[in-house]
């Protein structure tokens, strides 16, 4: 009898302890939080400062906060139109920077000349910052929108030409051979080999990128004046001298930044098999 | 007995030499000058003939037959196959690579199906199918076919690497030490099943080995080479056991132990190694 409801004791109690450790997992960042709240709030009572408390930010911005819905026309809208129009140019710029750098990478990786003549340039221009190619896109392409896409592309670009391109050469000698000695045709060797070996290389470009384009798009958006769009939220609350809407729109970027990495994260163990990772 | 070099010339006198390495030599630059791995290496092989070849690592083994798969060239002289000099990498000369060389992301039956499908596009879908599946039972491998090659052991990957060979009925067979990182049991299933695929389906056969044992059971011929630099065939050993060969009894004649010994003579007293 006492066995019997020993074994029948056992699987509730490692559920619970299960159950304790998720506890545990959500409530250790949550405490954590609260405590460096705590600091700030202090901080900014004991110190001369014009940085608003934690909450003075919720108190000057609780209508941003509960309600991110609400358009009023032109550039008055909630916080999730501002950051969903700011994703959607992400979205174009990124995919447009996914398709040129994976194909020019996979180029470079390919040809030694043209690898040896562009690599310092790369290596020169990806440390541009985003800030920086903003004038330049103003003038090369005179309107704000596609200025604004420029801006995210060409700082999204460089993790993923330079990351495939080293995807490309590092394919292993063997499997080189092996496509020699089969004479395997270019395309077969293209879908067969070279894409499924560079392709973990790929994704940590894209992964990376993905973040870079997400932290470009207030340098993309600031100057832009009179667009939809957090970056130029951020920077007409600073004209505005609104401090706390600044930081509650930071909020929001790091959260939106931090799902973008998951989303990546994500797919990559969606279609790299176990191995590749 | 002894040797050899005589009917190592009868034997290509007595038909046109099918492979001939005619005077090759084979000189890498380096940094520190040129490197003269192989110096006037001559050999003929008869079609359907299963040479093994030996010597100490670094004499240019590897560089040898890569000259007949076609992945190095020689500096002077010349590889012929029927009469033709060898150009580049073809799958009439298949090659069971070091280190098996199968692509991880496709399954048993994927890494097989590649080449079939290279080497015979005027066959149909199921005709290459049916290829495929023949050989990987071939091997012993026609439940794994779905498995990808990180899932299987290594005797297994080198079963996969040896049908995706085969499979192509290549002319020439070349396997670079194939069973040096297996355990003794699958190393002799392998060997039978190399022996049983190559009786029937009588493709040359040129593999380098390390193992003595393992040249006896199989080859025809045994080459050995000298050592290097500028390393050449010191003596072609004629193996006369006749076939079907059976392991335990071959092993129970006094002639092979006399062809072992010389064989062991040869690289551990006339070419001792240094380091060995
Ligand atoms: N591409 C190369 N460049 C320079 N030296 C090489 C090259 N390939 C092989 N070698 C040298 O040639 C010698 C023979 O190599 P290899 O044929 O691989 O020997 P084995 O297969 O008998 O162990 C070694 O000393 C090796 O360092
Ligand atoms: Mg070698």
């Amino acid at each position: 009898m006492t066995i019997a409801r020993k074994q029948f004791n056992k699987p509730s109690f490692v559920l619970d302890k299960k159950l304790k450790q998720r506890l545990e997992d959500i409530a250790t960042p949550l405490g954590t939080i609260l405590i460096l709240l705590l600091i700030w709030q202090l901080l900014t009572m004991i110190l001369p400062t014009d940085l608003p408390g934690p909450i003075k930010v919720v108190q000057e911005t609780w209508v941003l906060i509960l309600y991110p819905f609400f358009d009023f026309g032109g550039t008055n809208k909630g916080l999730f139109w501002q950051v969903f129009t700011s994703l959607q140019r992400v979205a174009i710029g990124y995919s447009f920077a996914a398709v040129v750098g994976i194909g020019l990478g996979i180029l470079v990786g390919l040809n030694k000349r043209l690898s040896k003549g562009l690599d310092p340039i790369f290596n020169i221009l990806r440390t541009v910052p985003p800030l920086a190619w903003v004038p330049i896109a103003l003038a090369a392409l005179k309107q704000n929108q596609p200025a604004a896409l420029f801006v995210i592309f060409i700082t999204a670009i460089w993790p993923i030409l330079i990351n495939t391109a080293v995807g490309v050469r590092q394919i292993p000698q063997d499997f080189n051979n092996v496509a020699q000695v089969l004479q395997l045709p270019k395309t077969e060797y293209f879908f067969k080999i070279l894409i499924p070996s560079a392709l973990p290389y790929i994704f940590t470009g894209l992964r990376i990128a993905i973040g870079l384009s997400w932290l470009a798009i207030i340098a993309a958006e600031i100057v832009m004046s009179g667009i939809v769009g957090i970056g130029f939220f951020i920077w007409n609350a600073y004209q505005n001298s609104q401090i706390s809407e600044i930081i509650v729109s930071l909020v929001y970027i790091g959260l939106v930044g931090w799902l973008l990495d998951s989303l990546m994260a994500w797919v990559q163990t969606l279609i790299l098999p176990q191995s590749q990772r | 007995m002894v040797t050899s070099l005589k009917s190592a010339q009868r034997s290509s006198h007595d038909a046109t030499p099918f492979l001939i390495v005619d005077q090759v030599s084979k000189v890498y630059p380096t940094k520190t000058g040129d490197y003269t791995v192989l110096k006037d290496v001559n050999l003929a092989v008869n079609q359907g003939e299963f040479i093994c070849v030996i010597g100490h690592s670094g004499c240019g083994k590897s560089t040898l037959l890569n000259m007949v798969s076609g992945f190095a060239k020689p500096t002077t002289g010349r590889v012929l196959l029927q009469g033709k000099p060898i150009e580049k990498p073809g799958p009439d000369r298949m090659v069971v690579f070091q280190g098996y060389a199968l692509l991880p992301w496709l399954s048993v039956f994927e890494n097989v199906y590649l080449g079939v499908n290279v080497v015979y596009p005027q066959k149909s879908k199921s005709e290459k199918t049916q290829i495929v599946k023949e050989f990987l039972a071939m091997v012993g491998l026609a439940d794994a076919m779905e498995k990808k090659p990180p899932q299987i052991s290594g005797g297994m990957k080198q079963r996969v690497a040896i049908a995706r060979a085969l499979a192509l009925c290549p002319e020439v067979l070349i396997l670079d030490e194939p069973f040096g990182a297996l355990d003794a049991i699958t190393k002799e299933e392998l060997q039978e099943e190399l022996l049983k695929i190559w009786n029937t389906h009588k493709c040359t056969v040129l593999m380098i080995t390390h193992d003595i044992d393992e040249a006896l059971f199989l080859a025809d011929r045994l080459v050995m080479m000298t050592n290097g630099p500028a390393a050449a065939i010191g003596e072609v050993m004629e193996i006369p056991f006749r076939r079907p060969r059976n392991r335990s009894r071959m092993m129970e004649t006094p002639e092979y132990y006399k062809l072992r010994n010389h064989a062991l003579d040869f690289l551990y007293n006339r070419f001792a190694h240094d380091d060995e």
